[in-house]
């Protein structure tokens, strides 16, 4: 009978607690002047140079600040993130005040009211309209860009040559000359394609005329199309292909098996270290007009202050330090990072020549996902991979596949 | 008077006892279970976590989103027959493996029970990896053996469930073979010599004889199964990477995963793993009652 009534008596305290599903507590904030300034900044590879320039930058920092500390934690970029995020807006304690975050990346947290409006704090910036808007949300700055990634098409020297190609001038003649040389060389893949490389394909739906948030658009199609067509037997098998993140394709071109492959300027270092080093040159992705150039995505890393941040205003001028000018020119020295600041980018441009095509692409217009928390639904259900898989494995045609990826998006916007 | 406290005492005994299981069952399964089906008729999402926007109560509202998408059918579907074939194969190779051992001398025996613990001690994500580089296209052993140099195990559906499918079930199939092998060295040998004698095959001893009588032990191996393999998962994220080609290999815990956490869906993906849960449930309960209606004793 006891254990009856503790049950009921258990029973009815959990029906009290049952009203809503927990929330994180409202208002966190601070504007501290002293103490432990926090920050989190993106592990790399290769983190070594991008921890010293930071530490520079800190040096100078608290040499600024009187009795302030900065402490630098290293998140990890895989998907795990968006754990460690969604911890910090949960939970003030363990909240840092300036964190980097991708681009990509921001609507979803500006959504969940993690990040602090900085609008009127990064006035007047140095930067491009369009760049400054992969940091906003509905007009409100949520960050400082940081620096961005600029992809172009890598080609090897030594097969054009030996072959007697040209690097490809528009889509059409990419799709020939990667045919061209599977038949020639069949122990190579014409270009490294990717099914799962979702920042390769999206240039050829921007070309064509589409969008993500229109992809069965006779345009968009046309895109998706020119694209899966790479993803065949005569250029890149999709037994081989089809899994192949845009990373992967990185590999693949490094190791010497295709000779050309999607990558960005901050794939060099991979690129010389692996079997193509010294034997490729770099051009911008053409575009489907002879002499075009696809628009590229404008990937990159922004440094934003936390709303559950405990010093704003040390946060706001650590943010404006180290996303500066001169730590900007240092992190591009250390770790190839294309800085976000005009005049910074043309200074490194003229050093050096191996930017020219990914800077190339730049002016021509650059792209971006949809600033709407729908997106990293999309990106995280594999809207458009599966797209491009369906396609090229032949389980759906370029139109019922590309009609089943709009409603996909479709939903997502709805739900969001 | 008495008559009243002692009938009182017998009807809180089996409470009583019922208690220290009760006392970690509650905190430990009745709590998140009640979570999530809380969770699951709110529409609670990350904005709502994280206190951007408030949780709304939305009733069955996410069980009518998932009842109306195509997808969570054909992943059902694709669930159902997956388990259930798993299933069978678990209790396949481990009986014939436990009859086998009953019939060998000890050096294979042992060995061969070594061999069974290895898999049954080695971690889902471990193994998973290992078969993983196995079946790999341009490294794996597997291909290098059979000379296929290149070929893409993890690319047609059916031959991915095949490999995933292989995996599981050397992971699994060791529980199924010591169980019975114990079972099996319970019956009396007097019972089975006594059918040899009369002329029964062992093929015909193995059906009539130890079927019938383990058939408690079978019971118990069949439902771990049914509900290891309805929720399989480690498995399948690793070695398909999420799902496979377009998604062809996903299963429902994968799926329910991929919604609460890949999508932030924390509602939806409560609703996906109450109906995982219901569904289970009503297996097992199923199977229970259709034993007892057979007239077999458990």
């Amino acid at each position: 009978m006891k254990f009856l009534y503790l049950t009921a008596a258990g029973t009815a305290l959990l029906a009290l607690a049952a009203c809503a599903p927990s929330t994180a507590p409202a208002g966190g904030g601070a504007d501290e002047k002293t103490g432990t300034l926090r920050v989190w900044l993106f592990d790399e590879p290769n983190r070594a140079p991008k921890e010293k320039v930071v530490n520079e930058a800190i040096k100078e920092f608290t040499a600024a600040h009187a009795d302030v500390t900065v402490e630098v934690t290293y998140i990890p970029t895989t998907p795990a993130r968006h754990e460690k995020f969604k911890g910090a807006f949960n939970d003030p304690a363990s909240s840092p005040d300036v964190a980097e975050y991708g681009n990509t990346d921001l609507a979803e947290y500006a959504a969940a009211g993690g990040f602090a409006d900085l609008t009127a704090d990064l006035q007047g910036q140095d930067m491009t309209p369009d760049l400054l808007k992969s940091a906003a949300v509905d007009g409100k700055q949520y960050g400082l860009p940081w620096f961005i990634g600029v992809r172009a098409l890598y080609y090897r020297t030594d097969v054009f040559d030996e072959l007697g190609l040209k690097p490809p001038a528009s889509i059409g003649e990419l799709t020939e000359t990667a045919r061209t040389i599977r038949k020639k060389k069949p122990d190579l893949y014409g270009m490294a394609v990717g099914g799962e490389n979702t920042f390769g394909a999206l240039p050829f739906v921007w070309d064509a005329g589409g969008d993500i948030t229109s992809l069965d658009s006779p345009e968009s199609r046309k895109g998706v199309k020119a694209y899966t067509d790479l993803l065949t037997e005569e250029i890149c098998p999709p037994q081989a292909c089809v899994s192949l993140t845009g990373g992967k394709t990185v590999e693949l071109f490094a190791s010497g098996k295709a000779a050309m492959g999607i990558g960005g300027n901050f794939n060099r270092s991979a690129m010389d270290a692996g079997a193509a080093a010294g034997k490729y040159a770099v051009v911008p992705l053409p575009g489907s007009a002879e002499g075009s150039i696809a628009p590229a995505f404008a990937g990159g890393n922004n440094l934003g202050v936390m709303k559950n941040a405990r010093h704003r205003t040390l946060a706001v001028d650590f943010v404006k330090l180290l996303g500066g000018k001169a730590y900007q020119m240092k992190m591009y020295e250390a770790m190839g990072n294309l800085p976000t600041l005009t005049s910074a980018r043309e200074e490194v441009a003229a050093k050096d020549p191996f930017l020219k095509p990914f800077l190339d692409t730049v002016p021509k217009g650059t792209k971006f996902v949809p600033i709407d928390p729908a997106w990293v639904k999309i990106d995280n259900g594999k809207v458009i991979p599966t797209m491009l898989q369906k396609i090229a494995t032949g389980q759906a045609t370029v139109e019922e596949a590309t009609t089943e990826a709009a409603a996909a998006v479709k939903a997502a916007f709805g739900r969001s | 008077m008495t008559a009243v406290l002692v009938r009182r005492r017998t009807k809180a005994r089996p409470w009583l006892y019922l208690l220290p299981a009760a006392a970690v069952l509650v905190p430990m399964f009745g709590y998140p279970v009640y979570m999530l089906g809380l969770l699951s008729v709110f529409d609670y999402r990350q904005a709502q976590v994280s206190g951007g926007q408030p949780s709304t109560f939305v009733g069955f509202g996410n069980y009518a989103t998932l009842l109306g998408d195509a997808r969570f059918w054909e992943v059902l579907a694709q669930t159902v027959g997956f388990a259930a074939a798993l299933v069978a194969a678990t209790l396949a190779v481990g009986a014939a493996l436990a009859v086998l051992m009953t019939r060998v001398s000890p050096v294979p025996r042992t060995t061969l029970s070594l061999a069974a613990l290895g898999a049954w001690a080695a971690p889902a994500m471990t193994g998973s990896t290992v078969w993983m580089f196995l079946f790999d296209a341009d490294l794996g052993l597997v291909n290098q053996v059979l000379g296929l140099d290149g070929f893409n195990w993890f690319y047609d559906r059916w031959v991915t469930f095949g490999v995933v499918g292989a995996t599981i079930v050397w992971h699994s199939f060791p529980l199924v073979m010591v169980t019975l092998y114990a079972g099996i060295q319970a019956i009396p040998a007097s019972v089975l010599e006594a059918a040899a004698l009369d002329g029964a095959s062992a093929w015909g001893s193995f059906w009539k004889i130890i079927v019938p009588m383990l058939r408690p032990l079978i019971t118990i191996v069949v439902i771990q199964s049914v509900i290891w393999d309805f929720k399989v998962f480690t498995q399948i994220y690793v070695m398909t990477n999420g799902g496979g080609v377009a998604g062809q290999n996903t299963v429902l815990n994968v799926y329910a995963y991929q919604t609460a956490f890949g999508s932030s869906e924390y509602g939806l993906g409560s609703a996906i793993a109450v109906v995982m849960t219901l569904i289970l449930l009503a297996i097992t309960l199923l199977y229970i009652r259709a034993l007892y209606r057979s007239g077999e004793k458990l």
